[in-house]
Order: C-alpha cells, then sequence, then structure tokens
C-alpha cells in the first residue's frame, strides 16, 4: 500500500502491526493484545484523517496511483466486455477505451478514460490525456449504442486532454465541442460518473449525460488546482488554496446542483478496498439505468438540455 | 480605447455616453506601429492598411460594423454576474469584476445585439475581450442561450463572435458547465433549422474553442487569429521544445480542415450576407 503525506500517522501504525506480527512470528510471543490494541488505534486514526479531508486531500486521493481506473471497474462490474477500437479517422487513442459489454444483464456501452497501472503503461496510456481521436472514438461508440438502443456509461477519470501539437492538428477543441453537442442529441441514456479527475474540457467532453454521478473522492472543474495556481498566483505553490477556491470536490458539484449523486467510496478510498468499490459503483448505475429506462428519446434529449440549461447563477440588474 | 459612435435612431442602453471620435486622435498599429487618425482607423474597420492586423475590438463596434445604419437594439444587457463560489485569488473575483465594468461599462464578457443586416434580420452575441479576457462565466452562457432563444423567436439567424481566452476559472464548474449549456441550445437553434454561423476571432481558445465556436453550420475567422485549445505557452511547457511557425493562426486551422474560410474584416459584412443567403 502506498501512503500519502497526510496518511503518514496511518502508515506508522500499520508499519508496528507488521513489526509486531513478525516478532510474534519469529519469537513465539503472544503478540495478539497489543496488535488488538494497535489496530483499534488504527481504526480512531483512519475515522479521524479520512473523516475530515481537506479538498486538496481529496485531490490527492483521487490521483492515488493505486487507485483502480475505468478497465478495473468494466472488468469487476460486467460480466463480459469486448473493447471496440479506433476513431476510424485517425487511429486509436488509448487514453480513452470503450466496448459493449454485459451489466446485469444488459447491454451497455461502456467509456472511459483509461490511466495507467506503472510507468510503462502510464505512458502508454499517455496518463490518461486524449488525443482527438480518443473523443472521435468515444462517439462512434455511443453513436452505436444509439443504433441498437443501449444505455451509454461513461467514466471520467482525466487531468485534461492533451495540449500537444498534433492534437491542435487534428482538432481537439473541435472533437469537444462536436462530442458535447452530439451527446445532447444522442436517443438513448446516458450515465456519466466521475471516478478520479474531471478536469475541464477533458472530462467534459465524455460527461454530457442524464445522470452524473461522481465518486467521493473525486473532483471536477474547469482547470486543475495546481494549473489555477500557475495562472492566478503565479506559481504552483498555491494549488492547496486553489482547490479550496475552485469547491471542486464531490460534495461541492452536488451542493451547486452540478451533480446528482455521490458514489460513497470505502474508508481511506477506492483502492482501500477496490472490489468493494466496483460493486457499489455497480449497484448504483443500474439503479440509475431502472431511472431513466422509463424515458422515451424526446424526454432523454429535453432532460439533457434543462439540465445543462439551467446550469449557473447571475442576476438581473438595471 | 474602444470608441462607440451612435446614431440618434440607435436603441441602447441609457448608461453609455455619447461620444463622437475627436480630430487629431491617433491610432498606432500594434504590429508594425504605422500611424492613422482614431477617424480613419474606424472607417478601415480597425485593420491597418500597411499590415493588415484586426485590432482586437469590442462587441459595439462589431455591431456597428455589421449592422445596417450602425442601427440594432442591445438585449439582455441588465444580465450581470453574481459570484456563487466567494472566489479570490490575489485579489477577489468581486474586485476583478468591478474592475472590468468600471473599465468595459459592461456588465460581463458579451454582448448580444438584434437588428438588420443588408436587410435580414439577424441575432448577434459577441465577447469583449477586455473583460477578463473574455472569458465565459454563467453570464455568457445564459446570453448565449437567450439569444438562441430569441433567434428562435424571431426566426432569425445566429451569429456568434468570439473573443476569448476560455471559461473563467473564478466561476469553476460553472463555467465548465457553460460549454454543454450553450452546445444544448444550439442543438435547439439547428432543430429550428436556423443558420449558425460561428466568428472566430483573435484570441479563440480553451472553453470557448471546445465548445460553441467550433459548432457553427459554418466556422470562418478574421486572417491570423490565434486559436486553438490550448494555449501555446501550455504546448510548449508539455512538449518542451519550441511551436512551429504559424501554429494555432486561422490559416493553421483552415488547412487543417477546421475553417470554411478566412473573412477580412473589410469583407465580413457582405461575406456574411452572402453566406446566410444561402441558409434562409
Ligand atoms: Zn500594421
Amino acid at each position: 500500500m502506498i501512503f500519502l503525506d497526510f496518511e503518514r500517522p496511518i502508515a506508522d501504525i500499520y508499519d508496528r502491526i507488521v513489526q509486531l506480527e513478525e516478532i510474534g512470528n519469529a519469537e513465539d510471543i503472544d503478540v495478539s493484545p497489543a496488535i488488538a490494541e494497535l489496530k483499534e488505534k488504527l481504526e480512531q486514526k483512519k475515522q479521524e484523517i479520512y473523516g475530515t479531508l481537506s479538498r486538496w486531500q481529496k485531490v490527492q486521493l483521487s490521483r492515488h496511483p493505486e487507485r483502480p481506473y475505468t478497465l478495473f471497474y468494466i472488468e469487476n462490474m460486467c460480466s463480459s466486455f469486448t473493447e471496440l477500437h479506433g476513431d476510424r479517422q485517425h487511429g486509436d487513442d488509448k487514453a480513452i477505451v470503450g466496448g459493449f459489454g454485459s451489466l446485469d444483464g444488459r447491454s451497455v456501452m461502456m467509456i472511459g478514460h483509461q490511466k495507467g497501472v506503472d510507468t510503462k503503461s502510464r505512458q502508454y496510456r499517455n496518463f490518461g490525456m486524449a488525443n482527438p481521436e480518443g473523443y472521435r472514438k468515444a462517439l462512434r461508440l455511443m453513436k452505436l449504442a444509439e443504433k441498437f438502443n443501449k444505455p451509454i456509461i461513461c467514466l471520467i477519470d482525466t487531468p485534461g486532454a492533451y495540449p500537444g501539437i498534433e492534437a491542435e492538428q487534428r482538432g481537439q477543441a473541435e472533437a469537444i465541442a462536436r462530442n458535447l453537442y452530439e451527446m445532447v442529441n444522442l436517443k438513448v441514456p446516458i450515465i456519466c460518473a466521475v471516478i478520479g479527475e474531471g478536469a475541464s474540457g477533458g472530462a467534459l467532453g465524455i460527461g454530457v449525460g442524464n445522470r452524473i454521478l461522481m465518486l467521493e473522492n473525486t473532483w471536477y472543474s474547469v482547470i486543475s488546482p495546481e494549473s489555477c495556481s500557475s495562472i492566478l498566483w503565479g506559481n504552483w505553490e498555491h494549488k492547496e488554496q486553489a482547490a479550496e477556491q475552485l469547491q471542486l470536490t464531490a460534495e461541492d458539484m452536488k451542493r451547486f446542483g452540478l451533480v446528482d449523486t455521490i458514489v460513497p467510496e470505502p474508508l481511506g478510498g477506492a483502492h482501500h478496498d477496490a472490489l468493494l468499490m466496483a460493486d457499489t459503483l455497480k449497484n448504483q448505475l443500474i439503479a440509475t439505468l431502472d431511472e431513466l429506462a422509463e424515458l422515451s428519446d424526446n424526454e432523454l434529449r429535453d432532460q439533457r438540455i434543462n439540465k445543462f440549461s439551467s446550469m449557473g447563477h447571475y442576476e438581473v440588474m438595471s | 480605447m474602444a470608441w462607440f459612435r451612435r446614431k440618434k435612431e440607435g436603441i441602447r442602453t441609457k448608461t453609455e455616453d455619447k461620444k463622437e471620435i475627436p480630430d487629431g486622435l491617433w491610432n498606432h498599429c500594434k504590429r508594425c506601429k504605422n500611424s492613422v487618425t482614431s477617424k480613419e482607423h474606424k472607417a478601415n474597420k480597425y485593420v491597418c492598411l500597411s499590415c493588415d492586423y484586426h485590432d482586437r475590438i469590442s462587441a459595439q463596434q462589431y455591431f456597428e460594423i455589421l449592422y445596417d445604419n450602425e442601427q440594432y437594439e442591445e438585449l439582455f444587457a441588465d444580465l450581470a454576474p453574481v459570484d456563487v463560489l466567494n472566489f479570490s485569488d490575489k485579489r477577489p473575483y468581486k474586485k476583478r469584476l468591478e474592475l472590468a465594468q468600471d473599465k468595459t461599462k459592461k456588465k460581463d464578457a458579451l454582448q448580444v445585439g438584434f437588428g438588420k443586416m443588408n436587410g435580414i434580420p439577424l441575432v448577434t452575441a459577441a465577447m469583449d475581450f477586455k473583460f477578463i479576457g473574455g472569458s465565459m462565466g454563467a453570464v455568457v452562457g445564459q446570453k448565449i442561450a437567450l439569444a438562441i432563444d430569441h433567434a428562435i423567436a424571431q426566426k432569425a439567424p445566429f451569429l456568434i463572435i468570439s473573443k476569448s481566452g476560455g471559461a473563467r476559472m473564478m466561476e469553476s464548474a460553472f463555467s465548465l458547465m457553460q460549454m454543454a449549456k450553450t452546445a444544448a441550445k444550439l442543438t435547439q437553434l439547428s432543430e429550428a433549422k436556423l443558420p449558425f454561423i460561428s466568428l472566430l476571432t483573435d484570441p479563440t481558445t480553451g472553453g470557448v474553442s471546445a465548445s460553441f465556436a467550433m459548432l457553427g453550420d459554418m466556422n470562418i475567422a478574421e486572417p491570423n487569429a490565434l486559436i486553438g485549445f490550448a494555449g501555446p505557452r501550455v504546448i510548449r511547457e508539455t512538449i518542451k521544445r519550441d511551436l512551429p511557425e504559424g501554429f494555432q493562426t486561422s490559416e493553421f486551422l483552415l488547412e487543417h480542415g477546421f475553417l470554411d474560410l478566412i473573412v477580412e474584416r473589410e469583407n465580413l459584412k457582405e461575406k456574411l450576407t452572402e453566406l446566410y443567403s444561402h441558409m434562409i
């Protein structure tokens, strides 16, 4: 288990438990009372630390290197899944994956940003930063789902759309804009869930749904706290403050009415019990699919238009 | 410095001051430093005659260029931003808004005009770069939404003139969601079979380029405008090498298939009239 800076006190107790267990094994001493005491202390510490996470700490948890990613969820939520590749125009983006899966006995189009789990695969997945062909592949698969009247589930987890020369040449802006527009019009239910990072247009590019869910320790914002710090404060040192100002957590987003549901995570974050997390998310997705199943094509479309049209505050001043 | 000359017939908001351009004021081209009088500069539609630099102009200036006899009605001018997040960086968002409002005499970064262009009724939503970099917050999104409703009600074609660094950070996710909001409203305009031309001017980047600005039935641009998703600085820092010459210019986008055409401001009114005539 990898611990973050603010998890130090928890890691220390873990270490002492492991040490004691080793002593117990090696020297035939009964260490179980001491271990039980430490475990109780551990639970207390966890409640204390995870119960009062700052916004920046939640951002850190959303990026935890052991956090489950899209393909993990798909594999553990769907009884079958076949990945479908390519945008039919340029190539196959590895930072967005998708394909038909079977969720609770029904066909669904599963789409999501994909990050890597080690140095090599992180590069292969371009750190979850998609190029235009990723958004175009996603749209192709969404249209495929629409043709056969299957619902669409999008799992969002990106530090942003990739800012590169080729991405601009191939129309990153157009690709994202097109997805926003087309997703509004699709005739099937769309559920979007932020499972990690929801950064800016790169997240929203697969984020226009009838229902928007966020896992408990995730964030959704127009910009990452680091980039916000860099632009508004002129350096990267104010990222914690930027996170506070941006009010970007699942709790914030729910309070603002910008997302519908917070999906609870295991104590300490999704990676503390990834299978439980997948199960919780699966149940929430199934319940949401059931809610949307009654709606007609037009009702689904109108719901998305009304939902997003009502976002934003302003006042009338003469 | 922006100047607004108004005809007595024009219907405008009461708060603006009537200003005539005084003789003897000079405009210096930002690119080649060539000097002309402000009067000539306006007559040239704020384009440098010696180097073709298209000066960054305000929504009002575009309205005066496009609408017949400079007559138009400004719509939804009373919509004002609210600081829902109580956002503060080095300076509070509220203060930034006050300063921008004082500087531009506008409540936010986009104005909506309605009038006739060569006799065609036209709803235009135009951005003001001087207002916090033309950034898109909830007011910009809502004004576009209302402008689209107005176009549908009047059965009028629609034009957006983009000039923006992107979404407004100080409105966080609210500003992000304006991308989806404006795209959603455009589907309604499309369903009403009303034409939408997107005019991209210098600069059009970020959340604006990645939403309505790229969604025109036709996407057109002024010459040599900066247009892109990511800003050049961010790209340079990411890839750690220099960017090719002409990267992210209007001409670059035309070459890569993302613009229908590039239009000199001098020809803008006539070209728009011609394009709309095929779609109405
Ligand atoms: Zn010049």
